[in-house]
């Protein structure tokens, strides 16, 4: 059931949107990135060295490679909130607004699938 | 008739408190992460392109001016995880009494300056150790 009265239905404006969800899922990825993070930055803590061979050593393991991926994909996606949010905040320019969106998410969108692409090659034994 | 310029109260007569310091600084190392998170990418494709391109990414990332960026996404890691579990504990409604929040406020602060630059010895050494 919508709250909304049929006049700002039909103009569009009134509150939210998709705001709750955002919201939402900002803090569930937060969450799950406090997790995540932990355990990054403990894995690079024990890799000493970080030289090629640890590194290809570590994301050969197929937890350590799982995580790697979830890491790069959460991670992408909280940015994108997170940014969208920031972007809102300060560009008032409907067009320009439309525009520095859209290539903030082009560009997470292909950095994250370079990311789990580098690690599944590295996983699958094709970066050795 | 001349019109006179209206108040812009209240933006122009907030005092700067430690609240919006904190709340901007989580703003500020979010988006410096969001910078981070393409550097971890430029690692992770470096080490998939094999050893040599490997090498040559380590040896930009060791590089003293990246240092100086290495250190404030450590620092943002830090600060953005800790800051962040505050205001998760803010959205279940906890922590808002004043002594509270400013405890709160104050250990991240530290924390985040602390734990950050023991993260960035340890990217230090990571990168060094590849060199």
């Amino acid at each position: 059931m919508s709250l909304r009265s049929p006049l700002r239905t039909v103009t569009g404006l009134g509150s939210a949107k998709g705001g709750a969800s955002h919201w939402y899922v900002q803090r569930v990825t937060a969450v799950a990135l406090v997790l995540l993070g932990l355990w990054f930055v403990v894995t690079l803590a024990s890799l000493g060295s970080g030289s090629h061979a640890a590194v290809v050593g570590w994301l050969s393991s197929p937890i350590s490679s799982a995580l790697a991926v979830l890491l790069v994909v959460t991670a992408a996606y909280h940015a994108l909130l997170g940014l969208q949010v920031v972007i809102e905040d300060y560009v008032s320019d409907h067009g320009k607004r439309v525009v520095v969106l859209l290539a903030v998410k082009f560009a997470l969108v292909v950095a994250a699938v370079i990311g789990v692409l580098a690690v599944l090659r590295i996983a699958f034994g094709v970066a050795a | 008739m001349a019109q006179r310029a209206r108040p812009l109260s209240p933006f122009l007569h907030y005092r700067w408190q430690y609240t919006n310091t904190l709340s901007i600084l989580h703003r500020i190392t979010g988006v410096l992460l969001s910078i981070g998170f393409f550097l971890l990418v430029y690692w992770l494709a470096a080490a998939a392109a094999g050893p040599e391109r490997y090498q040559a990414a380590v040896g930009i990332l060791g590089s003293p001016p990246m240092q100086l960026i290495l250190f404030g996404t450590a620092f943002s890691f830090c600060y953005h995880l800790l800051n962040g579990v505050r205001h998760l504990f803010f959205d279940l409604g906890h922590g808002f009494e004043l002594k509270t929040a400013r405890a709160s406020g104050w250990a991240v602060a530290i924390g985040a300056l602390v734990l950050g630059l023991g993260l960035w010895l340890v990217l230090r050494a990571g990168l060094g150790g590849a060199a």
